[in-house]
């Protein structure tokens, strides 16, 4: 998608009508990458509140097996909460110092968020192997099924958001804020704040629901 | 489409353009926002966290329905100060596309709930039911 944007740059002034796949003169949507990165992430919430509804349905169907109650460590969600929440106003200071143009900033406020966000997969998967250590595998019940599959894609999501976040700062240091490079990191920032929406779902109904007894 | 768009705005120039798509097109973040968006996250995680884990309520359902709120407030508060959600963002239909999501997430999450719980309530074989069994 911006590969077509970066190609068409140079020579779209010069393109021959026949070449526009615009009506001249035609402001409407003037981000339009934008708006669909946004329908995208729509979607993408559709697909937590399938997961989510899964894990409504089956969430107290232990099968005898270990309950919310007996192997959530409320204390390590909490740090774990933090550690997003905290990634998502260093990735709002970054937005801060894209809008001022400090290059150097950004880069430091982006490493800072990619750190919490790799803090808050390694305690993920501290949880999980430790979950999985004790027999609390996916298999073992309906619950522990629908637990892994909604953490998980959460998980998968954040580390995607991680290996993004790294490719943005290689594109930054090397190209500076370039147009694209800006429009990036807008769709970036809607991303991980998205993930951290998402999180507040997952730590209320899945953790804090699934201890009461 | 949105390939079209982008070039057709930056064919007039570079950063000087950008910054009035900026102003008009995209929210302008600001410290003020982040940090009233960030204490009011910060103070609606912990106290869920504090009454579950302090076991605040005796009810489990009045402490559900009260996680539940904070939850809605802190997702709307997350929209408002860190998505920039609002009816102006890309003329409207961003927030169309969100309503439109929600409606969605409704459904799936009422009407699956709602036809689980009656199946598994209908199918549930009750001591008098299998009295009467053949």
């Amino acid at each position: 998608m911006s590969d077509t944007a970066a190609t068409l740059h140079s020579g779209d002034v010069h393109a021959p009508d026949n070449q526009r796949f615009y009506v001249p003169g035609d402001h409407h949507p003037e981000n339009g990458t934008l708006l669909g990165f946004w329908l995208y992430l729509m979607s993408d919430c559709l697909i937590f509140a399938c997961l989510f509804a899964v894990h409504a349905v089956v969430g107290r169907s232990y099968a005898a097996g270990p309950s919310g109650a007996d192997l959530f460590d409320l204390p390590l969600v909490a740090l774990n909460t933090s550690m997003l929440l905290l990634s998502s106003i260093t990735y709002g200071f970054a937005m801060i110092a894209m809008q001022k143009k400090q290059v150097k900033q950004v880069l430091v406020w982006l490493a800072i968020t990619g750190l919490f966000g790799a803090a808050f997969i390694g305690l993920e998967l501290y949880e999980f192997h430790h979950l999985i250590h004790e027999g609390a595998v996916p298999q073992r019940s309906a619950f522990l099924s629908s637990f892994f599959t909604l953490v998980g894609t959460h998980g998968l999501h954040v580390t995607f958001g991680i290996i993004w976040l790294v490719t943005l700062m290689v594109q930054v240091s090397r190209h500076g804020l370039t147009v694209e490079n800006r429009r990036r990191l807008m769709c970036l920032s809607m991303f991980w704040h998205f993930l951290d929406v998402v999180w507040i779902g997952v730590f209320t109904f899945v953790y804090l629901m699934g201890v009461l007894p | 489409m949105s390939a079209g768009h982008d070039t057709h705005g930056h064919s007039h120039g570079h950063d000087s353009h950008g910054d009035d798509h900026h102003d008009e097109g995209v929210p302008h973040s600001t410290l003020k926002g982040y940090t009233i968006g960030f204490v009011l996250s910060v103070i609606l995680t912990v106290i869920p966290f504090w009454l579950v884990m302090g076991k605040v309520f005796e009810s489990s359902s009045t402490t559900a329905l009260v996680i539940l709120g904070f939850a809605a407030v802190q997702i709307v508060v997350h929209m408002i100060y860190f998505l920039h959600m609002n009816t102006k963002v890309e003329g409207g239909w961003s927030m169309l596309a969100l309503i439109f999501t929600l409606v969605l997430v409704v459904i799936t999450l009422a009407g699956s709930l709602w036809v689980m719980y009656h199946l598994n309530h209908n199918m549930m074989p009750s001591l008098h039911d299998m009295k009467n069994m053949p």
